[in-house]
């Protein structure tokens, strides 16, 4: 069985780092919020899949990588977006389909590109992305550097062929690549118990031969501690690594899904709450003496003026042209 | 200029563009160590290596997909399918990963790649491997789609589509690989988008790609020899993008049309070509267009059935004696 | 401060909802994030939830009542807030909570009943034959009615209008198009002449030019009495457009097209207009102008301009025109040669109006003046035949109320 990896103890000499990873969080909590609000006025269209509830994750693994690193995401992935550097205006102006957004808006919530920043892409196929992935890592292997490919995807996409398709490629040629599968225990409604004949997805890295770690998703630090590991290895040994982060969504599978409709209870959701990575992180650095109370109300000032500063960007910026319309589908 | 067969032309397109590039590299099922199911990558790995003839496990989604990765951070990959009736497997990554790439991301990333095997009936293969998918892909918007039907062909759109910045699907005949032809060897390309007038004529124009060229080209010899009608053969080469210039020229020239394609007739590439020179030469149209394709069925493998399913010679010469109105 | 409460969009694809019910009732207290009610979207049953907090003060659609994204349909607010204000002027959807009368069911005209389409030539049965049988007929005059065809079902094709008893060219007759009726003139032996020789001298379209200067005064004072009514305004260049329309008009001569075979006399004139556009030039056609009133050239002129530096033109608005306006007196061009825009034979160079000293009954006098420059194509149009047309342009610039006489 994988172990699942618990909560390091904090090093007051990285009390900046603590500090940042708490920001990050704050600001993918607080940008989501206002998206959905956004999204309910009719600002932004399409679908929608908020993070709220999975910030460790993303924030966590993302403060592990290197710039030259590559990603590659699912749908819902504005906080990947976010924790890679890309800036809150930018994703807001993309979810507004304005074109100012990361993608001039031709891709949406579901499309977030960030091509500088080594983010290749949300993708809206369940589990098209992961033999994408490993092909970027089969790109570095083949080029012979040492950047990591990074995969997240979540629990449902475990059962799609294309996950087994390439895990098997991945550790039979050894390919840089990092699969983090993000287990919110629920594939839009259905819950991993109803679709998966294995319940523990990081056991399936056993059928591949492949290392695997489970880990404690609703704490960033046991995440970024686990995802330093599997970089180191895909970095000096080229080798492959699933990762499973146990999280939880707090809202809808998109908004306009159900917060918790029949599939869930609102005690189980309650439950998850109390979990929640943001204040388990701010109650440990302010117990620590690493954030002060001062502090905690200064970061949540400078996350709300950065976010209304976004929201601000999105609105008054302008639509594509129309010219646009056939301008991406070649390159020329 | 020395004659070489159809899978040398591809074999020395794929190795030639090996050597001037060091980020174009092979992957497909059998492409390595076995030479490639139809041969066409012969010699390729003792030249190159298993790191750039990648010999890959039975999972077309699965390496199509690390195909359009590797082509995401910048690499040439050319992805062979054993053949494109495997390939339906991977279309998720063509169609809705390949082609939409660029235009998802707002131009930020290209997918220059390759998609490539051969298609088509070959003989007595039977339903699930006598197949031609040209219209299936031509259908998507990001996608290039390239049938040459000559080895000269073959090798330069091959040269040109791994050059390319697009997804290219490239369509080889599965009859053709032993086809020989005239293939210089100096450096050359066949550039995407130009159809080629492979006969001249004055009465009718017989439009045509991949293996149909060989039936259009044997047609005409018939009508010219017994029938008195002197047909142009216009081979297209690439279906997407069309190359609706020199189809018009022609058709305007001529005021008949027949096409003739190995697919099924139901939104197969002549409906669209139909669709095109109804608007561009209506006026110039002396008979309704018509065409010659696979019969409507699943392919049969009894030989005389599989015969009477496939575009023959003998179709093609009834179809322009009705467009010239010498039958009715 | 009152929070309103919105239907809000709970799916991509919703633009209404329905109250599937209210959790919360009018007096209850609400805090941010408190579940509201149960709204029945197009997809599912979803929760709208408390964006702000205090007391329920007004529910304004009840229970099965049915409204747009977007409005209001309750109001969150302090204990003792106003909240008139909020309330004024809310029109509920269906099953509004103060009246649970059901609104009158919307009335709709019933839908003109389709006329018939007109036949083309009335009861005879239709002709068949090849669309390019049908444009070598039109081309050289021969009646289909008259040809018997050898196609499938009797459908008349190329070869049956060819070989001995087939005209080769067309002989006179008026013709029925969709840019109006026109009459082909097969051009003498002499004009062929002419416009060969023309050709080899000059380039493909032998041009040659006329210039005048008209006295403005009085167009301008019309304009502006026009422009006094306020309704529409009136620019020169549609004062312009109408009057070209009218001499023309009296100038078939100058309303032509150059065919190659036969030169295309117009009875009406389809006046094309050059506007500039981003990276080039577009000619809107400005239809029948000669029947149009100056109002309706001035709507429509402005419409197809603002259309072409959209890009908006369909063909059939740039095309098809039998004579040209080219005005570049907005740039302080005085005057200047325009290019034909073929196959019409004609296009006018509008300068600016700009004072002048005139001597008019011997005094020098200041006066408003344009200089206007025709191009003819010669092979159309000959130096006498512009110059008379010039003529009479001018006679109306300068006397507009000719354009009603």
């Amino acid at each position: 069985m994988t172990a699942t990896a618990s909560s390091p103890a904090l090093d007051a000499s990285r009390a900046e780092f603590y500090r940042n990873l708490y920001r990050q969080m704050l600001l993918i909590r607080r940008f989501e919020e206002k998206a959905g609000e956004a999204y309910a006025q009719g600002q932004i269209g399409g679908f929608c899949h908020l993070y709220i509830g999975q910030e460790a994750v993303a924030v966590g693994s993302i403060a592990a990588l290197r710039d030259d690193d590559y990603l590659f995401t699912s749908y819902r992935e504005h906080a990947h977006a976010l924790a890679r550097g890309t800036t809150p205006r930018a994703v807001m102006a993309e979810l507004f389909g304005k074109e100012t957004g990361c993608s001039k808006g031709m891709g949406g919530s579901m499309h977030l590109f960030d091509a500088e920043r080594g983010f290749l892409g949300g993708h809206a196929i369940v589990g098209s992305h992961i033999p994408i992935a490993a092909g970027a890592g089969f790109a570095v292997k083949a080029r012979g550097t040492d950047q990591v490919a990074v995969c997240y995807f979540g629990e449902a996409a475990v059962n799609i062929g294309a996950f087994h398709e390439t895990l098997n490629m991945a550790a039979l040629w050894q390919l840089p690549t990092i699969f983090i599968c993000e287990n919110n225990r629920y594939g839009m409604g259905t819950a991993l118990e109803r679709s998966a004949a294995v319940y523990d997805v990081a056991q399936r890295a056993c059928s591949y031969d492949m290392a695997s770690e489970r880990v404690d998703g609703m704490d960033v630090l046991a995440v970024y501690e686990t995802m330093r590991r599997a970089v180191e290895l895909a970095r000096s040994d080229h080798l492959p690594t699933l990762i499973e982060a146990r999280t939880y969504r707090y809202m809808g599978h998109s908004m306009a899904d159900p917060i918790h409709g029949h599939y869930r209870t609102k005690e189980e959701l309650e439950e998850q709450k109390a979990r929640d990575p943001i204040d388990q992180l701010r109650v440990r650095l302010v117990d620590a003496k690493l954030m002060s109370d001062a502090d905690v109300d200064a970061v949540e000032a400078s996350v709300q003026e950065e976010i209304e500063g976004a929201l601000q960007f999105a609105e008054e910026s302008p639509d594509p042209d129309p010219a646009v319309l056939d301008q991406y589908v070649y390159q020329s | 200029m020395p004659t070489i067969t159809y899978r040398d032309a591809l074999n020395q397109a794929l190795r030639e563009e090996m050597q001037r590039d060091p980020e174009v590299f092979l992957m497909g099922e059998e492409v390595g160590v076995y030479q490639g199911a139809y041969k066409v990558s012969r010699g390729l790995l003792e030249e190159f290596g298993e790191q750039r003839v990648v010999d890959t496990p039975i999972a077309e989604l699965g390496f199509a997909g690390i195909g359009v990765g590797a082509a995401m951070v910048g690499m040439r990959p050319v992805i062979e399918f054993m053949t494109w009736n495997f390939a339906l497997l991977a279309i998720d990554q063509v169609v809705n990963s390949a082609a939409k790439m660029h235009f998802m991301s707002g131009g930020q990333r290209s997918v220059p790649i390759v998609f490539r095997g051969p298609g088509g009936a070959a003989l007595q293969l039977a339903a699930q491997h006598s197949q031609a998918f040209e219209s299936w892909y031509a259908h998507i918007p990001g996608l290039k789609v390239v049938a040459p039907a000559t080895p000269y062909d073959a090798k330069g759109l091959l040269k040109s589509a791994i050059r390319d910045d697009n997804p290219v699907v490239f369509l080889e005949g599965e009859m053709l690989y032993n086809m020989k032809g005239e293939v210089p060897d100096e450096e050359f390309t066949v550039p995407l988008g130009l159809a080629e007038v492979k006969r001249p004529g004055r009465d009718v124009t017989l439009i045509c790609h991949s293996k149909t060229v060989t039936v259009a080209q044997r047609a005409a010899d018939q009508l010219a020899d017994g029938h008195g009608i002197d047909a142009e053969v216009v081979d297209l080469r690439t279906i997407r993008p069309l190359d609706l210039e020199t189809i018009v020229a022609s058709v305007r020239k001529t005021n008949r049309c027949v096409i003739v394609e190995e697919g099924w007739p139901f939104c197969g590439v002549g409906a669209q070509v139909i669709d095109d020179i109804q608007r561009e030469a209506f006026d110039h149209l002396d008979a309704p267009i018509l065409r010659v394709t696979q019969a409507d069925i699943p392919m049969p493998y009894n030989k005389r059935l599989e015969k009477a399913a496939k575009p023959s010679p003998e179709r093609v010469v009834d179809a322009v004696r009705r467009v010239t109105y010498l039958d009715t | 401060m009152a929070t309103k409460v919105v239907m809000e969009a709970l799916s991509p694809t919703m633009e209404e909802g329905r109250i599937a019910s209210w959790l919360k009732h009018e007096g209850d207290t609400i805090e941010a994030g408190d579940i509201l009610a149960e709204v029945e979207t197009d997809k599912a049953i979803m929760e709208l939830q408390a964006r702000g907090h205090g007391v329920l003060r007004k529910i304004l659609l009840a229970e099965g009542g049915t409204t747009e994204v977007g409005s209001l349909v309750a109001v969150i607010a302090a204990e003792d807030e106003d909240i008139a204000d909020l309330l004024a002027g809310t029109a509920g959807g269906t099953g509004t909570a103060e009246s649970s009368e059901p609104p009158a069911a919307p009335t709709r005209e019933p839908p003109a009943a389709a006329a018939p389409p007109p036949v083309a030539g009335g009861a005879t049965a239709r002709v068949k034959a090849s669309p390019l049988a049908r444009r070598l007929a039109a081309e050289r005059g021969v009646d289909l009615a008259a040809v018997t065809g050898s196609g499938p079902g009797g459908r008349i094709v190329k070869r049956d209008l060819e070989g001995p008893g087939m005209p080769a060219a067309a002989t006179p007759q008026p013709l029925v198009s969709p840019i109006g009726s026109y009459e082909d003139v097969v051009p003498s032996q002499l004009r062929k002449t002419i416009a060969r020789r023309l050709v080899q001298s000059l380039g493909p379209i032998p041009h040659f030019f006329l210039t005048t200067e008209v006295d403005m005064e009085r167009a301008a004072e019309a304009r502006a009495s026009l422009n006094a009514l306020g309704d529409a305004k009136i620019s020169f260049n549609d004062i312009i457009v109408k009057v070209t329309a009218a001499a023309l008009q009296q100038h078939r001569e100058c309303n032509a097209w150059w065919q190659d075979d036969v030169i295309r006399y117009f009875n009406e004139v389809h006046i094309s207009m050059a506007v500039a556009i981003e990276d080039g030039l577009i000619t809107p056609v400005v239809r029948n102008a000669h029947a149009k009133s100056l109002r309706e050239i001035a709507v429509e002129t402005r419409a197809l301009a603002e259309r072409a530096r959209e890009r908006k033109l369909t063909p059939e608005e740039y095309t098809g025109g039998t004579f040209s306006i080219s005005n570049l007196g907005m740039f302080g061009i005085d005057e200047f040669t325009a290019v034909i825009n073929p196959p019409e034979a004609g296009i006018l160079a509008i300068g600016a109006i700009a004072e002048k000293a005139v001597i008019q009954d011997g005094a020098v006098t200041a006066r408003r003046r344009m200089r206007v420059t025709m191009s003819c194509d010669h092979r159309v149009i000959d130096g006498a035949t512009g110059a008379r047309f010039m003529q009479t342009l001018t006679r109306m610039l300068e006397n507009p109320l000719a354009i009603v006489w």
